[in-house]
């Protein structure tokens, strides 16, 4: 036993007496026994190639602070950015009980040990579903990517057909995922949009549509931050078709917007990120799904779907897994595609943003973000040169700003923008070239009159 | 006064138990959690009415019904369910073998809370995010030397994800040599986690699955038959979840490699082995670790986890983009990478447990991993010990072996010397404020019991867990009626099971209890 080893604070039993002690009672006179199973040719040879180890908190401080000063933190400048990733306040009760190690730390119990872990999701469930309309909401998956592409893998399945049509205007990184998800059975085809107004073109959606069509998938808001304002059209002509309307939105919109299943909808879906949870680099994401409860849809779900019973005393909720034999757990690749870690700390945190706002609170603050992005968007339209594109459809939270007539490319204006200490909005000259050079514009709740003013003159500036 | 008598064992525990609402009974209407910004009056001015704004189609009309609290009525709601909740921080949980539920240390929490990561936009200008990409690149190098290969993707956002990630790649592979559609069979063994047999079906592959020889290692001879010109990959965890060591396990590649086909290691079970043995001296060309599991990040009631997806050399064409890169002087993300099977998640990972797992391991270092392994097999091969002194339990297969870092056990011979099974067991172990779990399905060990010591538990706390096992099977023996009823320490009692798979009564969200019950 080599007594010079260091004790370890998160090793209990890397003390040395203690390590001599159980390897006596397990009967082995070195560690190295106990990979005896290990063949020699497949025993790593000689020491990790490693940084030194860091042995005290205040030098791992030093260290990654040290590192992480290096970045600038949008609490520090301000930013534009959205495109997938929004900035809110996150309220700090959100921040403090999903940093209880009770939640923070716990992970597969079952619903005894676990009553409130269970009690949490179903609550953010419920909640969830007042803001949907819908009875059934999941536990978080991944992210609005991955729901986006269940939410269609399902239309698949419950129609039994293999095309959906998505539109031309969503996320080129979510395409990607969607796409790979798909294959190599489910074929994607495009919906165009009306190049004025940004919403989607029916006459050209309604020849997609034919008997092989699973699904009708549409953004709202868009990617471009448009109000689809045809949404019960599209979901009536995907019906038509036997196909099913599947709608993904951002539901911090959904105070004020009408929940997609009273336009239609059949699955609805979307990520959490903005309901509590910080952006973290774009480390922040949950994905929900939502249905009615109806059987065939329910069975299709692959996450865990947690419910309300009866407990053999008087007066107690319990809950458990509904339908859990859907599942993967249950029934490896028979059953519907996979479950397992995902994102469930943002669904209790969702679940706390959306008890702290109350139905006041979604209400207010969908309509500040349209309030301060319309008032953005008029402002900018004013600046001679500078084009609001579709700027007569209602919009959410983001809008597109186009520099072709201003002279300046987008990484131009972008640039101007951060040597001024602001983070402009997102590129889209590469994404969207048929939008020209156009930079897409988020703005939300915490932007002040002050902050859009600020942007506005210097655009007027960079652009004279 | 006399001194007080020490504290029996097993301890006498009893979880909190606050009679929660479900949280829409505590509404008051008019109460107000949280406000925002007023609008500004010129904003209002210039702007008008915001549901003038909207097609009266696109209107809500009414009110989400959400509850109505203030906001310490928020705070303590959760905070009491919180306390009717087990986790690492509280528990001996050596219980969920599979998922090395480790220390998470707090330190790290504190760091991933800096608003220098909390509070940053993925499209900000690289110049702004040097820190973070810097991590993300030094945590790469490290998973890069831990597993011999060549280079990883961070995107994943958890195990599956990371296993998909790796299916697509192996995928993409095949197809640039034009052999898509003739490799079309994946390979898994049972004692692999699920997720491997299921994401490679949703990827379209038919699944084989080996099942153990008699000594429960993964039948070399049924590999031979499976392998073929179909093969596209062998998806494996090593140790297994039985914590058996797979010793033919680069003779396993060999015939994958021999067959044409694509090895993808599922290092799940990495904890014994840091430092020991690597994906790359088994022949793997992919693996993927799971931060949350041998890298310390905290398992979030079920995620936010994080996956690491390794590649060797010829199949750093198909990461996902972006990968992170270092050109001597700035760190910056590179999308441009044409065979790249794209997306696998929005923007490049659960950057928060990147951040924890990086510290974690720079406060081990190389010395410290292995340490971490070290323990983890010591610990696991002494509740090996102590269990099997248990009466009623056995440890199936490779008798006289030892295990890496966890056993799937079996309580067979109890059940069938007094009716108790393993799933009874589960809840009885709630009772002392601890937590077990059997196995995944489906039971090829019968009434199965999987045990994961990991690096973070004493000597003590083994010994207690074991305590309480063996408190268990002697009621089991003696009083199985306390077993069967249980739990009677917990939140709540026994909760009827029939409505969870009855369409006409499951209720998933608190609106369709109440259409249901008709409960107001």
């Amino acid at each position: 036993m080599n007594t010079k080893k260091p004790v370890y604070p998160y090793i209990p039993n890397s003390v040395p007496d203690v390590k001599a002690e159980m390897l006596r009672t397990v009967g082995a006179l070195s560690m190295d026994e106990l990979y005896a199973d290990i063949p020699a040719d497949l025993r790593f040879k000689g020491k990790l190639n490693l940084p030194d180890r860091l042995h005290s908190e205040a030098e791992l401080i030093r260290h990654v602070d040290g590192l992480l000063n290096k970045n600038r933190s949008t609490r520090e400048t301000l930013s534009f950015l959205g495109a997938g990733c929004y900035q809110h306040q996150v309220p700090a009760v959100c921040d403090e009980i999903n940093s209880r190690g009770e939640f923070l730390t716990a992970y597969a119990g079952d619903p005894y040990e676990d009553h409130g872990r269970f009690q949490a999701l179903f609550e953010y469930e419920s909640m969830m579903a007042e803001l949907l309309n819908m009875d059934v909401v999941n536990v978080p998956n991944y992210d609005g990517f991955q729901a986006s592409a269940t939410a269609l893998r399902m239309a698949a399945r419950i129609t039994g057909r293999s095309i959906v049509l998505v539109p031309v205007n969503i996320c080129a990184d979510k395409l990607s995922k969607v796409k790979e998800y798909l294959e190599p059975d489910i074929a994607i085809e495009r919906i165009p949009f009306n190049p004025k107004s940004g919403l989607l073109d029916l006459a050209v959606l309604k020849t997609l549509l034919s008997e092989q069509i699973a699904a009708v998938y549409f953004e709202n808001p868009s990617y471009l931050g448009l109000l689809e304002t045809q949404a019960d059209k599209i979901s009536a002509l995907a019906h038509n078709a036997g196909a099913l309307s599947v709608v993904s939105v951002d539901p911090i919109s959904l105070g004020v917007i009408r929940p997609p299943v009273e336009y239609g909808a059949d699955i609805v879906c979307g990520d959490i990120q903005t309901l509590g949870v910080h952006m973290q680099y774009g480390g922040g994401n949950g994905g929900f799904i939502a249905s009615n409860d109806d059987v065939k849809t329910v069975m299709e779900f692959p996450s865990r779907l947690f419910g309300v019973a009866p407990t053999i005393m008087e007066g107690e909720y319990g809950f458990g897994d509904v339908a859990y034999e859907r599942t993967s757990f249950a029934l490896r690749e028979e059953g519907k595609e996979w479950v397992g870690t995902a994102a469930a700390l943002w669904g209790i945190t969702a679940g706390v943003y959306l008890a702290l706002m109350g139905p006041q609170g979604m209400v207010e603050i969908g309509e500040s973000i349209m309030q301060r992005c319309c008032y953005a968007m008029k402002k900018i339209a004013a600046i001679p040169n500078l084009k609001v594109t579709f700027n007569n459809t209602p919009h959410f939270n983001e809008f597109v700003v186009n520099f072709d007539k201003g002279g300046k490319t987008a990484v131009e204006v972008n640039q101007a923008l951060l040597d001024r200490d602001i983070f402009g909005g997102k590129d889209l000259s590469d994404e969207f070239p048929a939008l020209g050079q156009s930079i897409l514009f988020c703005v939300s709740e915490i932007h002040s009159q002050d902050d859009i003013d600020r942007l506005v003159s210097i655009l007027k500036e960079v652009v004279k | 006064m006399k001194p007080i008598n020490p504290k029996p064992s097993p301890r006498r525990y009893h979880q909190a138990s606050w009679d929660e609402p479900v949280i829409f009974e505590l509404s008051q209407p008019g109460q107000r959690g949280v406000l925002l910004p007023p609008v500004e009056t010129e904003i209002e001015q210039e702007v008008g009415n915001p549901a003038q704004m909207l097609p009266d189609q696109l209107r809500r009309t009414v009110p989400p019904a959400l509850p109505e609290m203030s906001q310490v009525h928020v705070l303590r709601h959760y905070d009491r369910i919180s306390q009717e909740n087990l986790g690492v921080d509280l528990n001996i949980d050596i219980g969920q073998g599979t998922c090395t539920m480790k220390y998470s240390p707090k330190i790290n929490d504190q760091l991933a809370h800096t608003h220098k990561l909390t509070e940053l936009h993925p499209l900000q200008d690289f110049s702004t995010v040097q820190g973070i990409l810097e991590v993300m690149y030094r945590l790469e190098g490290m998973l890069k030397e831990i597993s011999g290969m060549d280079r990883f993707s961070l995107q994943p956002g958890a195990g599956g994800a990371a296993i998909y990630a790796n299916i697509c790649m192996m995928r993409a592979h095949h197809a640039s040599r034009g052999e898509g559609k003739q490799r079309d069979e994946v390979i898994t063994t049972i004692f692999s986690h699920p997720s491997n047999a299921a994401a490679a079906k949703v990827a379209g592959y038919k699944v084989i699955t080996l099942y153990p020889d008699s000594e429960g290692y993964p039948d070399l001879e049924a590999l031979k038959a499976a392998v073929s010109e179909r093969t596209a990959s062998l998806l494996i965890t090593n140790p297994e979840d039985t914590g058996i060591f797979n010793p033919k396990i680069a003779e396993f590649t060999r015939i994958v490699h021999e067959a044409g086909g694509i090895c993808s290691y599922d290092q799940a079970n990495a904890n014994g082995i840091l430092g020991i043995t690597r994906a790359r001296e088994a022949g793997f060309d992919l693996c993927h670790f799971n931060l949350h599991k041998t890298f310390s990040t905290p398992h979030g009631c079920g995620g936010p986890g994080a996956g690491a997806s390794g590649v060797t050399e010829k199949l750093i064409p198909f990461l996902p983009v972006p990968t992170t890169e270092f050109d001597g002087q700035k760190y910056y993300l590179d999308y441009n990478r044409p065979k790249s099977i794209g997306k696998i998640r929005p923007f490049y990972g659960v950057t928060a447990n990147i951040l924890r797992s990086y510290a974690w391991i720079m406060s081990l270092g190389a010395d410290g991993l292995r340490e971490v392994a070290e323990i983890a097999v010591l610990n696991n091969n002494y509740l090996l010990k102590k269990v099997l002194e248990i009466r009623g339990v056995s440890a199936p297969y490779a008798k006289g072996k030892r295990r890496v870092e966890q056993v799937r056990y079996s309580w067979e011979q109890l059940t069938q010397e007094t009716g108790v099974h393993s799933e009874e067991i589960e809840i009885r172990v709630t009772d002392f404020g601890m937590h077990y779990w059997t196995s995944h399905h489906p039971f090829v060990v019968p009434e199965p019991m999987t045990l994961e010591p990991t690096e973070s538990y004493s000597k003590a706390d083994l010994d207690e867990y074991v305590a309480v096992l063996n408190q268990i099977s002697v009621e089991a023996y003696t009083n199985p009626e306390i077993i069967k009823t249980a739990p009677h320490n917990c939140t709540v009692h026994q909760t009827q099971q029939e409505p969870f798979d009855n369409p006409d009564e499951w209720a998933v969200t608190w609106r369709a209890y109440r259409r249901k019950t008709g409960k107001k």
